[in-house]
């Protein structure tokens, strides 16, 4: 009987019905005792019309006739509406890509260099370790809390490459969702996109602290404080250690201690998000400090890394995930558990990034000059603020504060235009951003910055 | 206000975590690293190596590295390089000229090698048919059954090897499915199974294959090793092939580790077929919602140098010459298996000449380990049957040995494998196979429980029965379920 029904199945399959035509019903399907539970209809039988004659056909209908088409991310979305628009003023300022002054793409030159390293010395392509490559976890791990630090000498810090900060973040959720049953993650009120869905599908739940006064178009510090203070105790806290993604807005060094105060008291522990290292300042060392002052204090913490940003490694992948514990037993096993996560996950991580990273760090030389690109391009980003407020304060004759653009740290300013104006932003200016008020300002040039002034300011006017 | 505490005076937070069992696979070359003994082995893991026991970049890498620029960066050369890689991907194990193919009825997303594309696959289906199982052959690969465990969908067994005779369960198998309710899935090895090297024959599969659509089951496949069975990537492609005549909607996760030795880059792609383009695209974005709070997307270096090797003809042909004559080509092995009698009389030297002609026509480094082992155990005049090792095909060795063997091997001879007795033959050369050949033979002839194996006089009773047992009942026919 089979063998009858797979020589009908040679009938082209252009012939075939579209899933459309099969959910109307227009089908006729024949019956048998073959029918899978879960669809009512036969997805064993499907007829088909070749010429005038119906002929019964054995071939699978696809079983995933219900999917529907997920919605599209709300960043990445936005490169995508931007590359569809022909208007010669089109302007990107939503992914958080750095762009040089001309608005292309930028590779670091100790990027270029390490990448020729790499090409001579002919490296195998070797099976990293679960946990990644040795030489990148140590200078990961060194470069966010100093090679000097205390944590790293008594080996008490966890360290696991991961994808990206991405994949650093998910591997912390999983361990979170492991051995914390049921403790919540606090994120900030607005936080980058993606830390809602990682915590969904690692299946942490979380919920929110204040952090974005629209009012003052800053830090909402004691709706911050009053939400982590309510929170349950032993609960873990995402913050982000510097250049906050996506408001630009960063609690003071005065601020920090009282967070940490706060944290201490409640039992809660600090998860960090450190995507921005170096952007923030220009200097790699001082916006690391949030973090270094936790650690200092003896708490434990946890920091995810991501080098897509300030090495412009976006596409390579490379990350870390850090748990300071209170002991290097603690540290081993910890370690031990987060490779657990990743082994069903990706097995092991890609090695070309890593070696990239741990060549421009582990060089003097290399890591020097990094220093000096990272300070270039935060100083391109500093200088767009200036022009973008010199520009926005001279042709707004209103008097609103526009202060909030220096002020703000790091690739991102939250404009605080509402969702309308936004709209107004792209349809009638051509600037693209992320319905929140985010503009990427590595996606500005000077050049630009009056035209996105006029734009902001008839946003902000015109429309409400 | 601040109260600094001390390390020393508060607990962690961690106490409650235990160390975590440490993987199977990568643990064999944690233990292997961590020995001082210079003429230790290394037979866990299943990468490539040459004669001299390093790992090797393949020709075509290096070529494809070179015309590769650093513009990768770019973010919208990386979508039409990932693009790239998912169309000759599915070229390569559909076939070019495949209806699939042509129509791309097929959702197809890079996915961080076989394990990322397995692990997307398990979510999908997790998420889409969230009370269903996932069907594994026995044995399998051991993180297979960690990926499903991991997205919370039970996983079941169906019989495939049999450790008696070394070969295929097949009518166990053909039971296992029947008997498996309608509509479930079933993850598939379709060349090269891991760990056994046992494979169906094309009949074999098609009779799978229509059992499969009376049943209406999903076949998953687990392509790891195409190019690598039998140095045709087209022949490697065969059981796929024979399900999509039969016009099964099928998965496939592929990896390019093994078949380009791009190990660490860490590429692959999952591809789910599908009705039309329509449904292509519903399930591709769904596929991507999952990558993207898994790890974002797949490294581009990888990407870019595979669909620079498989979209580039002349870096093709360099491909598919390297992958003959680095790997495994099953036609010596068949023709291997018609001197098998050969074997159980005293005069294997005319057989063996007859072979050493054919190897040197056809040579390949694995296929040479795998015929010098079975030598010099049947020359140490081993009492056991050591025909599988070049009976089975593939990277890997099942070589039957048992947990006991395994640890005296690693402690006695510091010779590395997964406990599962299976051994990577990649990890064999010219210069280390006699010590292995030695050592394997002391602790095979040393089994405590089976003194009987002294007695090869008791032993050639067995194969005058043809009864191909490695051993007693008690050591040897243990279940196979082996570090899973």
């Amino acid at each position: 009987m089979a063998s009858s029904m797979l020589s009908l199945a040679s009938a082209p399959p252009s012939a075939s019905l579209s899933s459309h035509e099969i959910e109307k019903g227009k089908l006729n399907l024949g019956n048998s005792s073959l029918c899978f539970k879960k669809d009512k209809t036969n997805p064993f039988m499907k007829t088909k019309s070749v010429g005038r004659i119906s002929m019964a056909v054995a071939s699978n209908v696809s079983r995933f006739e219900a999917i529907t088409m997920a919605p599209p991310d709300p960043i990445l979305g936005v490169s995508e509406a931007f590359k569809a628009d022909n208007h010669e003023l089109k302007l990107n300022l939503g992914v958080g890509a750095y762009r040089t002054e001309e608005l292309q793409p930028y590779v670091l030159d100790v990027v270029k260099k390490a990448d020729k390293l790499l090409l001579e010395k002919g490296e195998n392509r070797e099976y990293l370790p679960i946990e990644g490559l040795a030489a990148f976890n140590k200078v990961t791990a060194e470069l966010l809390f100093g090679a000097d630090n205390p944590v790293i000498k008594q080996q008490r810090v966890a360290t696991v490459q991961g994808l990206s900060g991405t994949g650093s973040l998910r591997l912390a959720a999983a361990l979170i969702e492991r051995y914390f049953p049921g403790a919540k993650v606090l994120i900030s009120s607005p936080t980058w996109g993606n830390h809602k869905n990682i915590f969904n599908d690692a299946r942490v739940p979380w919920s929110e602290y204040r952090y974005y006064d629209p009012k003052t178009v800053g830090l909402d510090f004691e709706g911050m404080i009053a939400d982590i203070k309510a929170a349950p105790e032993g609960s873990f806290i995402l913050l982000h250690g510097c250049a906050h993604n996506p408001t630009g807005i960063d609690p003071t060094p005065e601020q920090w201690e009282t967070i940490a105060d706060v944290i201490q008291e409640k039992n809660h522990i600090p998860f960090f998000d450190i995507a921005y290292q170096g952007f923030a300042s220009g200097s790699l060392d001082a916006d690391a400090s949030s973090v270094r002052m936790f650690v200092a204090r003896g708490m434990e913490v946890i920091a995810a890394q991501s080098y897509s940003k300030n090495l412009g490694l976006y596409a390579e992948r490379i990350g870390a995930i850090n748990v300071v514990c209170s002991s290097s037993d603690a540290a081993a096993r910890v370690k031990s558990q987060l490779k657990r996560i990743a082994r069903p996950m990706y097995s092991n991580p890609p090695v070309h990034g890593a070696r990239i990273v741990a060549s421009i760090v582990g060089d003097a030389t290399l890591f020097k000059e990094w220093n000096a690109e990272m300070e270039m391009m935060a100083g391109r980003i500093m200088n767009v603020r200036q022009k973008l407020f010199d520009s926005l304060s001279s042709k707004d004759k209103s008097g609103k504060d526009w202060s909030f653009v220096l002020k703000q740290i790091g690739m991102f300013s939250f404009t605080g235009l509402n969702k309308a104006q936004c709209d107004n932003m792209t349809n009638k200016w051509h600037v693209y951003m992320t319905k929140d008020g985010r503009i990427s300002l590595a996606g500005l040039s000077l050049a630009k910055c009056e035209y996105l002034a006029d734009a902001i300011i008839d946003s902000y006017h015109n429309v409400s | 206000m601040s109260t600094a505490s001390t390390c020393a005076t508060r607990c962690s937070w961690w106490d409650h975590v235990t160390p975590a069992l440490k993987d199977p696979i990568s643990a064999v070359t944690q233990a292997f690293l961590a020995d001082p003994c210079p003429y230790k082995i290394n037979l866990g893991v299943g990468a490539y190596r040459d004669d001299e026991g390093k790992p090797v970049v393949l020709q075509c890498v290096r070529e494809a590295e070179a015309k590769i620029e650093a513009s990768n960066f770019l973010e919208s050369t990386s979508t039409a390089l990932s693009s790239k890689l998912v169309e000759e991907s599915a070229k390569l194990v559909y076939g070019e000229d495949s209806d699939v193919i042509k129509e791309k009825r097929f959702a197809g997303i890079p996915a961080l090698s076989g394990t990322g594309a397995c692990r997307l696959f398990a979510e999908f289906q997790k998420r889409f048919y969230p009370e269903s199982r996932i069907y594994l052959p026995d044995p399998t690969w051991s993180n297979h059954r960690n990926i499903w465990r991991e997205v919370h969908v039970p996983d079941r067994t169906f019989r495939y090897y049999h450790p008696d005779s070394k070969s295929l369960n097949f009518m166990a198998l053909m039971d296992d499915v029947k008997n498996a309710p309608d509509g479930s899935f079933f993850l598939l090895h379709p060349c090269a199974h891991n760990p056994t090297g046992v494979d169906p024959t094309d009949e074999q599969w098609r009779e799978i294959s229509s059992l499969f659509k009376v049943k209406n089951h999903f076949p998953f496949f687990d392509v790891a090793y195409q190019g690598f069975a039998s140095g045709d990537v087209e022949g490697d492609a065969k059981a796929i092939r024979i399900f999509l005549e039969d016009g099964h909607s099928i998965g496939c996760a592929q990896s390019f580790s093994k078949n380009m030795g791009l190990y660490g880059h860490r590429v692959g792609v999952l591809s789910v077929l599908c009705n039309d383009k329509i449904q292509a695209m519903a399930i591709n974005s769904q596929l991507q919602q999952i990558s993207r709070t898994m790890y974002g997307s797949p490294p581009i270096h990888g990407i870019s140098i595979v669909s620079k090797i498989l979209s580039d003809p002349d870096i093709k042909a360099i491909w598919l010459k390297e992958v003959k004559v680095y790997l495994v080509s099953s036609f010596f092995f068949r023709f291997c298996t018609l001197f098998d009698f050969h074997y159980y009389k005293d005069d294997w030297t005319d057989s063996l000449s007859i072979i050493s002609k054919c190897y040197k026509v056809m040579a390949t480094r694995i296929h040479r380990m795998r015929v010098i082992l079975r030598e010099a155990l049947e020359r140490l005049e081993s009492p056991l049957n050591w025909q599988h090792i070049t009976n089975q095909v593939g990277m890997f060795c099942f070589s039957g040995l048992n947990r006991a063997e395994v640890y005296l091997l690693e402690k006695e001879f510091h010779i590395y494998m997964t406990p599962d007795g299976r051994i990577s033959m990649a990890g064999v050369t010219t210069k280390n196979v006699d010590y292995l050949a030695n050592a394997i033979h002391e602790v095979t002839a040393c089994d405590q429980d089976a003194k009987i194996l002294h007695n090869t006089d008791a032993y050639k009773i067995n194969t005058d029965i043809r009864f191909t047992s490695l051993g007693t009942s008690k050591t040897r026919a243990r279940g196979m379920n082996l570090a899973l």
